[in-house]
């Protein structure tokens, strides 16, 4: 079974996944209401990237981590655990993982921003499928259960 | 349930399931490596399948299917095959496993009827789901790559279109989801594969043309007086689904019938805990009467043969606040239980509604923290999978808990029980049933906190902002 997720800040980070070989996601812009920018870290070669929807390049990214890839970063940490982002980036091992993701340096490079908009939209339009009362057996196999 | 039934239950399992459950094991480490490359003990597996359902109406495409793997293409009708006599035979496991429970319950159970007639029209928007499945078929559990996992979405996003195709394209979301989350799987790792056989498999038939749409009609239109047991309740990342057990007192007169009724909602993986609730909000009689423990009056409700009643909110009104404990002592012996629609018989159906009282509760340590039920010495274990984390009942409130309702339920090849709703040993007026959150969680910090972070409201507003522009 997949393992349960925890929260996440939604007004911060609308969506984080470990998709692609990437730890990506959409974080909303901090003054500009409205205004979103699709950030991601890639596995092997750390790149980074960080964009608004409509392919403006961040300001604020500089070799260094932008304030949206470090949101990204923590909320990712908080949904998913700071060892399974670790580890899906590929960090050292020895090193304590949240420290490890707080140092996180590389290249920057356009990222995967449409592929990613697109994903948060189809996530977004799970929520607006009607619900149904016809009984569904397959659940049977997924029960709500504690993971351990 | 009797300590003495129960012993004899927990004992040994009933003829002809361990090697039942070989033959499906044979054909679940071909779907392992691969069709393509099934191997001189893949083969031999395919031909004990072959053989064991050589007297069915199933010999002859199995036969053929057999024998065209490894040989080229696989077809759409070599794998039906194979899925239909991996079904065929978990069924008759059902079968075998729900005939000793009834026994040891003392319970009476309706004959089937005829199974559902076949949907007539072909239905293209399955043939994605059948190229997926066909496609982990041949590659096998350990082929599989971030690719193919990922192959689930376009498989299954025309079907979340129709409400009619929700079973398959949940079933899909969720296989999906385990396949993104484990593959590909490192050398030294195995997969589930006895898990992942019985989602492909059930998938594969859910993706045929011919699977009828319901799992049990014609449904009869029945009213009267339901009194809820205890909710059974499912996610994963994408679905969520609460399936009340219930006992129905027909206003016509007669015995009180078992029935089950799920409402479900799509959702996001984000939404877990005490905030899957409100996607089911709109059926507000039914989670009304869970969260104040009280009866419901239906009017005209459709229940199909398989004992499913079909959920419509307008057609119940809340009752009377009622016991759950008093209503399972008063009814559940005698209560009429409904037959299992022929598709559907699979061991992880088995969700039989028990009361079970004087037992002492005692933690195990053994290879994993658990807890059983000690019934003078039969120890029946507590089932911490099936014990939901969006409720007040945890593992503290069942080890202090003197009685219980739960479902019988059969597992990774042992009995446990799940557990509905308890009440306290040393107050038994004190209860914790898995619903009690089912209008916000009831203690106040969780209830402050989920006002304030609002996750599903959250969500939502974002969707009407970028969906609907
Ligand atoms: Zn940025």
């Amino acid at each position: 079974m997949v393992p349960t997720v925890h929260g996440r800040r939604l007004g911060k980070v609308p969506y984080v996944e470990l998709a692609d070989g990437r730890v990506q996601g959409v974080v909303s812009s901090g003054s500009a209401g409205e205004r979103v920018y699709v950030s991601s870290v890639s596995a092997d070669s750390r790149t980074l990237s960080c964009a608004t929807n409509n392919n403006r390049p961040c300001g604020g990214l500089r070799g260094a981590p932008c304030k949206h890839i470090r949101s990204l970063i923590d909320e990712a940490c908080r949904h998913y655990g700071a060892e399974r982002v670790a580890a899906y980036l590929r960090m050292d091992a020895g090193q304590d993982a949240k420290d490890a993701l707080m140092g996180l340096q590389g290249p920057v490079e356009p990222g995967p921003t449409g592929v990613v908009f697109t994903r948060f939209l189809r996530y977004l339009s799970y929520l607006e499928h009607p619900g149904t009362t016809a009984p569904i057996p397959e659940m049977h196999w997924f029960p709500a259960g504690r993971s351990a | 349930m009797l300590p003495a039934a129960l012993t004899g239950l927990l004992a040994s399992a009933p003829p002809g399931v361990d090697e039942a459950l070989e033959l499906t094991d044979g054909l679940d480490a071909v779907l392992t490596d691969g069709l393509a490359r099934p191997g001189a003990e893949g083969a031999r597996a395919l031909g004990d399948l072959a053989a064991a359902t050589g007297s069915s109406p199933l010999a002859a495409p199995v036969r053929e299917a057999v024998s065209s793997v490894g040989s080229g293409p696989v077809s759409a009708a070599s794998l039906a095959a194979l899925a239909g006599a991996r079904t065929a035979l978990t069924g008759a496991v059902h079968d075998a496993l729900l005939a000793v429970l009834d026994t040891a319950l003392g319970r009476t159970r309706a004959e089937a009827h005829a199974p559902a007639a076949p949907a007539a029209a072909p239905a293209p928007e399955l043939e994605g789901a059948r190229a997926w499945l066909t496609e982990l078929a041949v590659a096998g559990w350990r082929g599989v790559d971030r690719d193919l996992a990922a192959g689930a979405d376009a498989a299954l996003t025309p079907l979340l279109e129709d409400p009619a195709r929700r079973r398959l394209a949940v079933l899909l979301d969720g296989l999906g989801a385990e396949l993104r989350a484990h593959c590909p799987l490192s050398g030294d790792q195995d997969p589930p594969a006895r898990r992942w056989g019985d989602l492909w498999a059930r998938a594969v038939l859910l993706a045929q043309d011919a699977f009828p749409a319901w799992p049990g009609a014609p449904a009869e239109e029945v009213s009267g007086r339901l009194l809820p047991l205890g909710a059974d309740l499912h996610q994963h990342p994408t679905a969520f689904q609460v399936q009340v057990h219930a006992l129905l007192e027909p206003s016509g007169g007669g015995p009180a019938r078992l029935v089950r009724t799920s409402v479900s909602a799509l959702k996001v993986d984000v939404l877990t805990r005490e905030s899957v609730w409100g996607l089911v909000a709109e059926h507000a009689a039914l989670l009304g009467a869970l969260a104040e423990h009280r009866a419901l009056e239906v009017e005209g409700m459709p229940l199909l043969d398989g004992g499913d009643l079909v959920w419509h909110d307008d057609r119940a009104r809340k009752g009377e606040p009622a016991d759950r404990f008093t209503a399972a002592r008063l009814h559940l012996s005698g209560a009429a239980a409904p037959a299992v629609p022929a598709l559907e018989r699979h061991p992880a159906r088995i969700a039989e509604p028990v009361l079970l009282e004087g037992y002492a509760a005692k933690r195990t340590t053994g290879p994993v923290p658990g807890l059983a039920l000690d019934l003078d010495g039969a120890r029946l274990p507590v089932s911490l999978l099936r014990s939901p984390d969006s409720s007040s009942l945890d593992v503290k409130a069942a080890a202090s808990s003197g009685a219980c309702i739960g479902l019988m339920r059969w597992d990774a090849g042992q009995w446990s029980v799940q557990l509905l709703g308890v009440a306290a040993k040393k107050a038994p007026a004190g209860q914790t049933h898995t619903a009690d959150w089912a209008l916000g969680p009831t203690d106040p910090k969780s209830a402050s906190a989920l006002r304030k972070s609002d996750p599903l409201g959250t969500l939502r507003e974002r969707a009407g902002k970028l969906l609907r522009r």
